[in-house]
């Protein structure tokens, strides 16, 4: 049994069709990322995995269980950080908790130091620089009870550098805690740094129009950026993603 | 305390300036007292007139506090029922806005008629004018969660509940604020027309006796008591607003 199952979702928003047909599967502790061009709909595929939208055919089942329109089993970053400027950084990265009915500020503290976020507990928001309140967002989802995360373009908002720096955190983070984790990007570089298994969506309507099985070894470094067979991945996925979206 | 200083030395100098002005065109162009009388003799009044006014001033102050609470309450509770029951705020919200643009005070004659010369319609005039303001800003702070957070709480499968206490009331409280400030002012505003309407004791009855006795530099004092009274009042609901929003980043110079 899989861990997600997405079976042939469709939706649209008035006549315009946007997903059609949205058919697969994520094993457990595999890390997904899901490419597309902007506006193909990606956002809205997390919105119906995480129930506050009905699709208008399809199911999805999380752990066996039909979750199609129910609340509360995910665990999603949003595309803005959302952080909540009246709570300091430790009562934020608890909210998901909070929720679920228990708080856990041992580990959130913990979590928060790994995080190079120590002496930040208590300050708000506003006093973190952009990277920091990602990281601060990644880890309310982190410490929220559900087993998948889903996270909508993390770091699409960070400088070059910042970014590659979260991407490395984002792997230790999860190599550690070995959640299923499905990421939107339309940056082709980290969906092959980042995941096990690369969806590439195509455009008005969206579907799964191809699947890269991403060969790397794990853990990953910095060289392997540089490699000849990287680039030659890149130069495949590139191709696909244009031919579809002209 | 030292911005105080940096950013209040200037509008104090214009004060004082104009003060002088006023004090000397009164000396040199001999205007006479009942008209318009000098700053220092309205200053003697307010010094030395205690024993007139005084009385006329707990009365007051009583009737601002107990209809802004009232007010606020009131206001509050509504906008909350309002929020909530969607029906009600379609049927409600409109006639709220229109009725913001009307003086709510021209009702007090009417309410005198209704309830008397006692407190009570005072009272009632101060709450009317109070919770609109409130009703509504609160409304708009509703209204205006982020809509990320939101769908993060959605997804977590937060409850009504928990969305609107953990989300949409934290993010209303500026808005709260920033009403119940108007509230403040129309409620001082609200006691003094409410007492010019008849009552035995208040600073509209002191104005009014003033007036109709050509003490002007009396009315002045009223006036000064006034203004002190709104100050103070809209300080102390600043005060309350800075225990509870703590988080509001400082704001930036470029406006000044
Ligand atoms: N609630 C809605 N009502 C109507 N149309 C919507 C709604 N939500 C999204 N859309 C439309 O659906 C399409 C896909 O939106 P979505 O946000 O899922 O795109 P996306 O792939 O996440 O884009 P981006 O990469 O820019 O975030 C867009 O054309 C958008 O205008
Ligand atoms: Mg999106």
């Amino acid at each position: 049994m899989s861990k997600l199952e997405i079976n042939h979702l469709s939706i649209s928003f008035g006549s315009q069709k946007i997903l059609d047909d949205i058919t697969f599967t994520a094993e457990e502790g595999e890390f997904i990322s899901i490419l597309g061009p902007s506006g193909s709909g990606k956002s809205t595929l997390f919105n119906l995995i995480g129930g506050i939208l009905i699709p208008d055919e399809g199911s999805i089942l999380l752990d066996g269980k039909e979750i199609t329109g129910k609340r509360g089993s995910i665990s999603y970053m949003p595309q803005s950080h959302a952080l909540m400027p009246w709570r300091t950084i430790l009562d934020n990265v608890l909210l998901g908790q909070e929720i679920a009915g228990k708080r856990d500020e041992k580990k959130a503290l913990e979590m928060l130091g790994k995080a190079g976020l120590k002496g930040y507990e208590k300050h708000y928001p506003h006093e973190l620089s952009g990277g920091m309140k990602q990281r601060v967002s990644f880890i309310r989802s982190l410490l929220s009870p559900q087993s998948l995360i889903c996270l909508d373009e993390p770091f699409s908002a960070l400088d070059e550098f910042t970014r590659f720096e979260m991407q490395n955190w984002l792997l230790s983070v999860w190599q550690q805690y070995k959640r299923t984790i499905l990421f939107i990007t339309h940056n082709i570089d980290e969906a092959l740094y980042l995941s096990d298994r690369i969806l590439v969506l195509s455009n008005k309507p969206a579907s799964v129009q191809k699947e890269f099985i991403v060969p790397f070894k794990r853990p990953r470094t910095e060289e392997m950026l540089y490699s000849a067979e990287f680039l030659k991945w890149k130069q495949d996925i590139y191709r696909e993603i244009k031919q579809y979206s002209l | 305390m030292k911005t105080l200083v940096e950013k209040g030395w200037r509008p104090t100098l214009v004060l004082v300036l104009l003060f002088i002005i006023w004090e000397f065109s009164v000396k040199i162009l001999e205007i006479e007292q009942w008209l318009l009388p000098a700053p220092s003799q309205i200053f003697n009044e307010l010094i030395h007139g205690t024993d007139v006014y005084l009385e006329h001033l707990w009365p007051t102050i009583q009737l601002c506090i107990i209809g802004l609470a009232i007010g606020c309450t009131v206001g509050i509770v509504t906008g909350i029922i309002l929020h909530i029951v969607p029906f009600l705020r379609q049927a409600f919200y409109p006639i709220l806005i229109i009725s913001q643009n009307i003086p709510t005070i021209v009702l007090a004659p009417l309410l005198v008629i209704w309830f008397g010369f006692g407190m009570l319609p005072k009272i009632f005039v101060i709450i009317l004018v109070c919770f609109f303001p409130i009703t509504i800003s609160l409304l708009d702070g509703f209204r205006q969660s982020d809509r990320d957070v939101m769908n993060y709480m959605k997804m977590a499968g937060a409850t009504k509940q928990q969305i609107f206490w953990k989300l949409e009331w934290p993010n209303a409280l500026p808005s709260l604020f920033s009403g119940i400030k108007i509230s403040a002012t129309y409620s001082v505003m609200g006691a003094v027309i409410s007492e010019w309407l008849g009552a035995s004791k208040g600073i509209g009855v002191y104005m009014q006796l003033s007036q109709s006795s050509f003490r002007t530099d009396r009315v002045f004092v009223a006036i000064i008591l006034i203004v002190i009274l709104s100050l103070l009042l809209l300080g102390l609901i600043m005060l309350l607003e800075k225990k509870m929003i703590r988080w509001r980043p400082k704001e930036g110079k470029s406006h000044e």
